[in-house]
Order: C-alpha cells, then sequence, then structure tokens
C-alpha cells in the first residue's frame, strides 16, 4: 500500500470517527439564531449561552451528581464484591469452575429487557423505585461477570505459591489475599473498574424504568428527556451532551491500554 | 486449620457474588417466565394463569413479526458492516508507526460516547430542514421521518458507535500472528491478496468470531440507541423486539404479554448464542 493512500485512509477514519462529536461542540457554541442556519457550518461568533443554560438551572447538576455518585459506588462495589469471587476461582479449589465461569459469560448475554419487569416489580415492593440504590444494586450485579471474568484472569496469571507463602509468614487468609494477592492485581482492578463506571454511567434502560423523577435520574435519561417546552433546544442538548461526555473521554484518553486491554482479554484467549 | 485445607473453603469469597447474580439476574429470569404464563396487567388487578395464550397471542400479532423483523435487519445489516468496516481499519492500522496510540486514544471515542447522548447527536445530524448530512449531501431526505429510511438510519448510527470495539478485537488478533508466517509465505512469492486470503482470515477467523458474538447479541438486544433516536416510530418501521416489550410493559401495563414479548427476546439471544458456539466448534477443530 502506498504512504499516500495509506494516510489518507487513516485521515478518513479519523474523521469519521470525530465528525459527529465535532459537530455537536460547533452546535454547543453556536449563538441561538445561527443554530436554525445553514451555512455557515461555523459561525462567525461563538458564545457559552448553552452551557451556562444548563447549569443555571440546578436540575442538570443535580443529574450529574447522581451520575457520578451511581457510578462511582458501583465501580466499588463491583470490585468488592467481584475480587474475592475472581480469587477463588483463580487460586482456590472451587468445585465446578468451568461451570461457574460459563454460567457468568452467559448471565453477561442476559438481554436487560428480560429482567426488567420483575426488577421494577421487585424493587417497587422493597420501597426502592426511584432511588440511587436500586441502580447501584442492579449495575453491580450486571458488571460483576465481566469484573470477575477479567480479575481471575490476571489472579490466574499470579503464582500459586504466593498465597501460601503469605500464610506462612503470618498473614491471616483474608490478609493473604487483601494485602499480597490483592496490590499484584491492581492492573486488572483498574482495568475492570473503568469498564464498570463506563457502564454504570451509560446504561439507560434500567435508568428510564427505575426512576420517576429528577431525584434519581441519571445522565443519559435526562437528556434523552431532555425538556423541550415549544421547540427542541438543541443548543442546550448539544451542551449537555459534550458536558458529560468529556469525563468519560478522559477516562479513555488517560486508560487507553487498560481499556483496550479490558475490552479484548475475554476475546483474545477465547 | 492447614493451608491446604484453607483452599478448599471458597465458599465465603463466592458467596456474596453468587447472591447477587441469584437475586438480580437468576431469580427475575425465572419471575418472568412465570409471568409470561399469566394475565397480568396492573391495571386489571391479580395475575391469572392463562398457560400459553400469551405466546399463542405473540404468534398472531403483526406487530410482534414486524419488531422481530426489524430486530433480526438491524443485527444483520450492522454486524455485517461493523466487521466489513472494522477488518478495513484494522487492516491499515496493524503496521506500528509513530502516533499510532494517539490514534487509538481517538477512535475510542465513538465507543465512550453514552448511547443516549449519540442518539440525540445523530437525531440533530439528521434533521430533515437544518440537519448537516442533507446540507452536506445536498439532499432533501426526511432521515428519521420516512419508514424506508429510518431504521437505515439507525443503523448507520449503530456502526458509527460500535465500530472502533471491532476494530481493537480484531487489532488484538491479528498481533497474535506471528510474522514469521507472513515471511515464509513471502519468500514462496504469495503476495498482497493471496497472503490476506490465505493466511491473515483464516488465522483470524477464531478472533472474528468472538467479535461477531458479542455484536450479534448486542445488537439483539438494542433499546436506548433506538428509543432515544425515533421511539420506535415512524409506523412502527424502527420497533425492535425490545421496544416492542418495553412499551407493552411500561406503557400498556401489560406485564404478562410484555413478559412473553421479553422471553421471545431471550430466545433469540441464546438461539444466536448457540449458533456461533457450533460454529467455534468447528474452527477450534
Amino acid at each position: 500500500m502506498s504512504a499516500a493512500l495509506r494516510a489518507a485512509g487513516l485521515a478518513l477514519v479519523i474523521g469519521y470517527c470525530l465528525a459527529p462529536f465535532l459537530w455537536q461542540v460547533i452546535t454547543s457554541l453556536k449563538p441561538a439564531a445561527d443554530l436554525m442556519t445553514l451555512p455557515p457550518l461555523v459561525p462567525a461568533r461563538f458564545t457559552l449561552e448553552h452551557y451556562a443554560a444548563i447549569f443555571a438551572g440546578h436540575s442538570f447538576v443535580r443529574v450529574i451528581a447522581n451520575s457520578a455518585l451511581v457510578a462511582a459506588c458501583t465501580t466499588l462495589l463491583a470490585l468488592a464484591v467481584g475480587a474475592p469471587a475472581a480469587f477463588a476461582l483463580a487460586m482456590l479449589r472451587v468445585r465446578g469452575r468451568s461451570a461457574i465461569l460459563a454460567g457468568m459469560l452467559a448471565v453477561s448475554m442476559f438481554p436487560p429487557i428480560a429482567t426488567v419487569s420483575p426488577l421494577y416489580l421487585a424493587l417497587s415492593t422493597l420501597g426502592l423505585h426511584d432511588t440511587l440504590a436500586a441502580l447501584i444494586i442492579t449495575y453491580t450485579t450486571f458488571s460483576l461477570p465481566l469484573a470477575v471474568w477479567l480479575l481471575s484472569n490476571f489472579f490466574a496469571a499470579l503464582p500459586r505459591e504466593l498465597y501460601a507463602a503469605a500464610r506462612v509468614d503470618g498473614c491471616t487468609a483474608l490478609g493473604a489475599f487483601a494485602r499480597v494477592l490483592l496490590p499484584l492485581a491492581a492492573p486488572g482492578l483498574l482495568a475492570a473498574g473503568l469498564l464498570t463506571f463506563i457502564f454504570a454511567w451509560n446504561e439507560f434502560l434500567f435508568a428510564l424504568t427505575f426512576t420517576a423523577t429528577g431525584s434519581a435520574r441519571t445522565i443519559p435519561v435526562g437528556i434523552a428527556l431532555f425538556p423541550g417546552l415549544h421547540e427542541v433546544p438543541y443548543g442546550e442538548i448539544a451542551a449537555a451532551a459534550v458536558t458529560v461526555t468529556l469525563p468519560v473521554l478522559a477516562l479513555a484518553a488517560l486508560f487507553r491500554r487498560r481499556i483496550v486491554a479490558g475490552l479484548t482479554a475475554g476475546a483474545v484467549k477465547g | 486449620m492447614s493451608i491446604e485445607r484453607e483452599l478448599e473453603r471458597p465458599l465465603w469469597y463466592l458467596l456474596p457474588g453468587a447472591a447477587l447474580l441469584a437475586a438480580v439476574t437468576l431469580f427475575p429470569l425465572g419471575h418472568v417466565i412465570w409471568l409470561s404464563l399469566h394475565k397480568h396487567s396492573l391495571l386489571a388487578g391479580p395475575a391469572r394463569f392463562i398457560g400459553l395464550n400469551n405466546y399463542l397471542r405473540l404468534a398472531a400479532d403483526d406487530r410482534f413479526w414486524n419488531a422481530l423483523w426489524n430486530t433480526v435487519y438491524f443485527a444483520a445489516v450492522s454486524v455485517a458492516l461493523e466487521l466489513a468496516l472494522g477488518l478495513a481499519i484494522a487492516l491499515l492500522l496493524r503496521r506500528a508507526w509513530r502516533g499510532r496510540s494517539l490514534f487509538y486514544a481517538l477512535i475510542l471515542l465513538p465507543w465512550a460516547v453514552p448511547t443516549a447522548v449519540s442518539a440525540r447527536m445523530w437525531e440533530w445530524m439528521y434533521d430533515a430542514e437544518i440537519g448537516v448530512l442533507n446540507y452536506l449531501a445536498g439532499a432533501h431526505v426526511n432521515w428519521l421521518g420516512s419508514p424506508a429510511w429510518a431504521l437505515n438510519a439507525a443503523i448507520a448510527m449503530d456502526v458509527w458507535k460500535s465500530t472502533p470495539f471491532m476494530v481493537l478485537l480484531l487489532l488484538a488478533g491479528l498481533q497474535g500472528i506471528p510474522p514469521d508466517i507472513y515471511r515464509a509465505a513471502a519468500l514462496d512469492g504469495a503476495t498482497g491478496w493471496t497472503l490476506l486470503r490465505r493466511i491473515t482470515l483464516p488465522l483470524l477467523a477464531p478472533v472474528m468470531l468472538v467479535a461477531l458474538v458479542f455484536r450479534t447479541i448486542d445488537a439483539f438486544r438494542v433499546f436506548d440507541a433506538i428509543y432515544v433516536l425515533t421511539g420506535g416510530g415512524p409506523a412502527d418501521s424502527t420497533e425492535t423486539l425490545s421496544i416492542y416489550a418495553f412499551k407493552v410493559m411500561f406503557q400498556g401495563l401489560e406485564f404478562g404479554y410484555g413478559a412473553a414479548l421479553a422471553v421471545s427476546v431471550f430466545a433469540c439471544v441464546a438461539l444466536a448464542a448457540l449458533f456461533y458456539a457450533r460454529l467455534m466448534r468447528g474452527t477450534v477443530r
């Protein structure tokens, strides 16, 4: 392949991936008067009025805070529950280990729509409808299979003698796991944590179903139901879209290697 | 207690996760099957057992068959396009070069944007009057308003969003092919196309299959992308199984019939998974 052709191909790929988001950025900076006219593609004047508008009412800030809280709690819980399970599956003698792992894989393929109505009924009965706890419990569970799968790969790569050595040196069983093995699996914890966080930040169906008011609404639902009294406020939607995407983009850019490793780990090993 | 004995006591480590999975995934799955055998409407009082009647109703429901067709069409077309495009991009990226890691970060962007957000982004670009797509193409297509276009418009959005995942998996697969094989084949006089057809594609097949499994199952479950983009309209032309089931359950409050629809989504996903599992056994052998 000639170098020029290759460069053109790469430019095309970059353009394809970035253009829709860049258009959203431009839209979010366009004065309201310019929104309904094309051309020009790029306005003569930029404004932050749409950003000011979404942050003026406190509902958008509340929605962001909800999402941050849900995603952070989900990540911590999924790791707290997933890491011991992954450790046991990789290092302890578990009967039916491969059946358990296969079962986890099957659970991760469950269509959310199949479980959403019983969960809705159960959460309502427990008085958890329209609470952040409902989302945290659900997200933690649905992200467990991936977290356990990823982490057990990491634990399995550690030497098995480590556990026994730590015990001989006087660690308790839990201490050997928490103080010796867990730190060694830190890259795995990071990868699993990032993917869990992004999943919880982006999830829509459960968030739409389990929440009813602004008090527990998360970002995807807030954006989907963005209020428009008379006409669709595209400038403000664009500003909101850019704002809520930035944290995920920052994570993706900072931890690209970990995320890519996490996404591809299960697939390539089969 | 000896350390040897301890290694045989994994229960406490597994228990919390097992309890969560049982309570939040397995129990609801059983419950939804139970619900699908009942007439259970939140408006009409207590549930009544009606056997397989919900499934009979399903078989005679044109809207169900329409939704099933839309789901299969969406999954087949979007996944095929993602595989083709993903393969092309992965082959373009495979050679090591400077700036590659920045490039990786950039192509992760569509994957990182929350689906509901990207649906609103594309809704704005698709706008018939002031959308940038019509402006750039010099066209006046009512992308989301016409039944002929709307589902394809949703597919275009999904392809944009999901191709990066495909690229990453395929790249990882490509890097697993030992370079020596190419050198040997080149010595034998093989060039471009032959190398691709005889070496790259066959050796990449297992990874391609795994990527297809993930993407197909995701596509069969599609909900938020289409729900936010078109809400299933116009005239149900983009209504997939998940969206139809959601509407029956949470707008019509018919939990019994909705459960039968939900079970049908589950059955579709399970069938797709079994189909791929068979294929995979074939390639491994």
